[in-house]
């Protein structure tokens, strides 16, 4: 085997010992860095370049030699709006009632995930009966498919399933949870804090394994209360894995999709439906395929990705610096 | 070690050799031509087993057939074409949406024989009124209309309406045998803007105005849609199937009808082999005539069609290949075999000879058939046109809004045609 690598390595050592001739130590660097940044030019760069150029074109064609140049008319069309507080004002309603509801999303899952995470967090700290078990069973639906996360619950919600089944059982009236608007938007809620928390909490629970014991000692010596020994110790020295925690969920919430798509199809009417759906929608399932207008509206929820990144890695910097 | 080293150099030229040998034998005669397919049951299958026997026959050309979603057809298979890279033949249902990319098929094949056979719907696949080229076989002519559960009619004691009752009569109906019966849906129709066309135009809509150009939202259309709308509220029509959905996604209520849970459900010809399959003995049941209302008594006309790509590097195998797909015998297999209403009008002119049909499967494609030459001229130019899509999906999406209450039906019309006329513009 090793005779085999040996064979192998000399096939390159010729024109590497060349390129290093041409090239210089020093340049050599670049040689080794090409495979990857041809990758990112042409898988993440290229992909973001085209779609600003596709932005300011219009028209249903796919090839931008066939689409005519609209400069910022896209934009414009997204933003025409006289309440942006109603929807029902607003050129493409569709969309802003996408950011309604992805606003409403965020502010619903991340609060919500982060208390339940931290709360969860908090016990699996503590010395518990079976606590590797429960670590695990906490962890598990993040390793589930979205898809298979919103089957699984569509199956216990819908009118015949097993939630209306528990209700039955006990005499009471079954509810329609997938057919009223608020319902829909609340399950939607809940069971991506469900798929996601796990991942979370594990971060928490790190977070809260590596505050020193020595600080809960001094403080038991003092007679702190348990309020006050986790108002004044562990939530000061978790705010900075919280506040990385807080703007991971954020972005991840923003790009939600799957799970609530497969769930409800962004319904009833569209009291689910979120930014991603609605570039997808406009961009491929809907007729025309008005892809100048799904690219611009992608690009809004970019610049809010940007926003929310560069709070992250203020916020990574902050917890490095101490 | 050498010796392993040596006989991996041999292994690898004699790998080379095999290729290359390969690629000039391949590259001399073979033609692979990918046909991507999608079924409602068996159809796939079944072109396969026909494609079988034309492959016997035409040494030299295979056909790959890519089994697919329906999804994949509706989305995927667009951005394909558009980029050049689709297949060579598919079967599709956006006749007219597509055509751009259709590979006129009449250098190859016998214009006379298709023209005969299949002269009634080679329009939905043209380019234009004054386009005369051959472009895809109708593979199964579908007609919607709805199914009804006999059987809770008769246990409900209610009985059937007749052939010309309308829209209201129907629901009363319905309505009384969910009661009786203490099922849960009444009634319920495919989550689609195509299925929701044909009584909308039975209600009198036009659909088009008098210049021939898309309108959609008229006084009939929005009648009935206040109707549809109204029918939801009080729990006449199932809300699971339109109000449980958004966007531009597809639902049917097959599944409640097969597990006896629901009286009446319009939706299409289609179903036929899966509620035959599906039901067995179970329950009695039947398809009856499409309601009536002051535009006639239409159901929305449709299918799917084989059709090849202009992009294709084989356009000559690929006419070979779906012109043996409409040759008679071929496709009264292909229609006898997927339970399907025929197109050709040579296998249509008797009677088809379906294989394996339930009787109540055979008076299902009797009754479908029955209706064809009452399909209104509206519902025909419909399915021709080349936007409907775009109509239909517009139609989804702001009578879903209106059924669960995000808009009333007037604003959900107002939004319609201002839908329709930035479609429209996008598409100039």
């Amino acid at each position: 085997m090793l005779g085999l690598l040996t064979s192998i390595m000399r096939v390159f050592e010729i024109p590497m010992a060349f390129l290093q001739r041409i090239l210089g130590i020093k340049h050599l660097a670049w040689v080794f860095l090409a495979p990857n940044l041809i990758l990112f030019f042409l898988f993440a760069f290229l992909p973001v370049f085209l779609n600003v150029v596709y932005a300011l074109t219009g028209g249903d064609q796919i090839l931008l030699r066939d689409r005519a140049f609209v400069g910022a008319d896209n934009f414009a069309v997204l933003a025409s709006c006289d309440n942006y507080l109603d929807p029902n004002t607003c050129q493409k309603d569709l969309f802003w009632r996408a950011v309604h509801n992805t606003g409403w999303f965020i502010v619903l899952q991340v609060g919500f995930m982060i208390g339940f995470s931290l709360l969860t967090a908090l016990v699996l700290n503590r010395d518990i009966r079976a606590r590797g078990f429960f670590r695990s069973v906490f962890f598990f639906p993040v390793l589930l498919s979205p898809v298979v996360v919103a089957l699984i619950w569509k199956w216990i919600l819908q009118r015949h399933g097993l939630m209306n089944a528990g209700l039955d059982a006990i005499g009471l009236e079954p509810v329609l949870w997938m057919l009223e608007r608020e319902w829909t938007f609340f399950w939607s809620v809940f069971l991506s804090i469900w798929a996601h928390m796990g991942f979370y909490t594990l971060i928490l629970l790190a977070g809260l394994q590596a505050i020193p014991r020595d600080v809960y000692e001094a403080a038991l010596m003092d007679a702190a209360t348990p309020f006050r020994t986790f108002y004044r110790i562990t939530l000061p020295l978790l705010m900075p894995t919280m506040l990385v925690v807080m703007v991971l969920a954020l972005i991840k919430g923003v790009q939600t999709f799957d799970e609530v798509y497969a769930f409800s199809g962004g319904g009833p009417g569209s009291a689910t439906t979120l930014l991603i759906q609605y570039v997808y929608e406009t961009g491929f399932a809907g007729a025309p395929r008005l892809f100048g207008l799904a690219s611009a509206a992608s690009i809004m929820l970019a610049l809010v990705l940007v926003v929310l990144t560069g709070l992250q890695l203020w916020a990574t910097r902050k917890n490095a610096d101490g | 070690m050498k010796p392993t080293i040596s006989k991996m150099k041999g292994a690898l030229a004699l790998g080379a050799l095999a290729v290359s040998f390969g690629t000039v034998s391949t590259g001399a005669s073979a033609q692979e031509v990918r046909f991507m397919c999608s079924s409602d049951g068996n159809e796939c299958d079944t072109y396969r087993e026909i494609l079988d026997k034309f492959e016997a026959a035409n040494d030299g050309i295979t056909v790959l057939i890519e089994d697919v979603p329906y999804k994949a057809i509706l989305e995927n298979l667009p951005i394909q074409l558009a980029a050049g890279t689709g297949p060579d033949i598919a079967k599709v249902t956006d006749l007219g949406g597509l055509s751009q990319y259709y590979l006129d098929l009449s250098p190859y094949v016998d214009g006379a024989y298709w023209d005969a056979n299949f002269g009634a719907t080679q329009p939905w696949y043209r380019k234009s009124a004054d386009d005369a080229g051959i472009y895809g076989m109708h593979s199964q002519l579908t007609v919607t209309g709805p199914f009804v559960n006999l059987t809770l009619f008769e246990q409900a004691g209610v009985e059937v309406p007749g052939n010309d009752a309308d829209w209201d009569t129907w629901a009363a109906a319905a309505n009384k045998v969910a009661k009786a019966t203490g099922v849960t849906y009444p009634m319920a129709m495919d989550r689609s803007g195509h299925r929701i066309a044909g009584p909308a135009i039975s209600y009198g809509a036009k659909l088009f105005d008098d210049n021939g150009d898309a309108m959609l939202v008229d006084d009939a259309f929005t009648a009935y849609v206040e109707k549809f709308v109204g029918w939801h509220n009080d729990g006449t029509m199932a809300r699971d199937v339109w109000g449980g959905s958004g966007g531009s996604s597809y639902q049917d209520a097959k599944a409640e009808f097969i597990s006896g849970d629901l009286v009446y459900y319009f939706s299409g010809s289609w179903q036929i082999q899966k509620m035959s399959e599906s039901i067995g003995d179970d329950f009695d049941w039947k398809v009856v005539g499409s309601p009536c209302g002051t535009g006639g008594c239409t159901g929305m006309p449709g299918g799917a069609g084989v059709v090849g790509f202009e992009q294709t590097e084989h356009p000559e195998a690929v006419a070979k290949v779906i012109d043996f797909l409409a040759q008679q015998d071929n496709y009264n297999h292909l229609t006898a075999k997927t339970l399907n209403i025929p197109a050709h009008a040579g296998v249509a002119s008797a009677p088809v000879d379906y294989i394996d049909a339930t009787p109540a499967a055979s008076q299902a494609l009797n009754a479908f058939a029955a209706q064809v030459a009452g399909i209104s001229p509206i519902a025909i130019k419909y399915q021709g046109y080349k936007h409907n899509r775009a109509m239909f999906n517009i139609t989804l999406q702001r009578v879903s809004q209106a059924i669960v209450g995000e808009l009333t039906v007037e604003e959900a019309m107002e939004r319609a045609k201002s839908d329709l006329a930035e479609a429209m513009a996008a598409t100039e």
